[in-house]
């Protein structure tokens, strides 16, 4: 299956930007397509988990990376 | 016999466990389709004060909650077309501040706001102002008014004090348009009686 992948770099910003920030890029993503999300804000893993335990959206993949954090996140 | 026994033929521990099932079917049912809803009472007008309410609100939208903020007395300045928000060292003690610019060294010392002294200085709110501002700014915080424009995106509905207009003498032509109603406490509570959220800031 080819997944059509859509990019978000949060890097640099706060508490609730990355958040607000993700919610509007999945709002334009059709259901079934994943959000690669990079971000520097340590609360972001948390966060991001129960936005997607809230709305219903899965993660697909929560890292540490070189730079900060790496999301993946597939629309429902 | 029939599987599907009329409800006279039944006993009272098969109606039980029927009822039982049955109910926890339709709750888990009207769990899932529940939209969490929050009510925010905004009642400062300070620019350390005035991130709360629109952090909170607008990550609650995000969340896919239904959201109001009713804004009182000095929270009223949050709607104002023209944000001119100041932070206030006065009466806050636990203020911390460091320096945005500077030597290193310079630049981790904490310097205690709430100098007796200092708030005196003139000039001094628009300094603290000037240095909390500067601060966020490198830390990638949002700014009031992009954080407001999110909730206006979002549809966190925007009500406002209809009381404290009267009292202060404002003109309605200072706020933003985007405030949904001019109300008063009756038109605000019942809204605030069914909400999963209730916050007073």
């Amino acid at each position: 299956m080819t997944e059509n992948i859509h990019t978000l770099d949060t890097r640099g910003l706060s508490c609730p930007l990355p958040i607000l920030k993700t919610k509007k890029a999945i709002s334009a993503l059709a259901s079934g397509e994943v959000l690669e999300i990079k971000a520097t804000d340590p609360g972001s893993v948390k966060d991001l988990d129960s936005f997607c335990q809230q709305t219903g959206n899965e993660m697909i993949a929560s890292e540490s990376v070189e730079d900060g954090f790496f999301f993946r996140i597939r629309k429902v | 016999m029939s599987s599907t026994a009329p409800v006279s033929e039944l006993s009272n521990e098969q109606m039980n466990q029927w009822f039982d099932q049955r109910f926890a079917e339709k709750m888990a049912e009207r769990e899932a389709s529940h939209i969490p809803s929050m009510t925010i009472i905004a009642t400062k007008g300070t620019l350390d004060m005035a991130y709360p309410p629109f952090i909170l609100a607008s990550t609650a939208a995000a969340l896919g909650w239904d959201v109001s903020i009713f804004f009182t007395f000095y929270g009223l300045n949050l709607l104002k077309q023209n944000l001119d928000l100041k932070v206030s060292p006065l009466g806050n003690p636990a203020m911390p501040m460091k320096l945005p610019e500077g030597p290193t060294w310079i630049k981790g010392k904490e310097i205690p706001m709430p100098n007796s002294i200092m708030t005196l200085l003139p000039g001094f709110e628009n300094m603290a102002t000037g240095m909390m501002k500067k601060t966020m700014d490198q830390k990638g915080i949002a700014r009031i008014d992009q954080l407001r424009d999110l909730c206006v995106e979002a549809e966190v509905k925007l009500i406002a004090c209809q009381m404290t207009v009267d009292l202060f003498d404002y003109g309605k032509e200072d706020f933003i348009p985007e405030i949904e109603e001019w109300v008063g406490a009756a038109s605000f509570l019942p809204r605030a009686a069914t909400a999963d959220v209730n916050l007073f800031i």
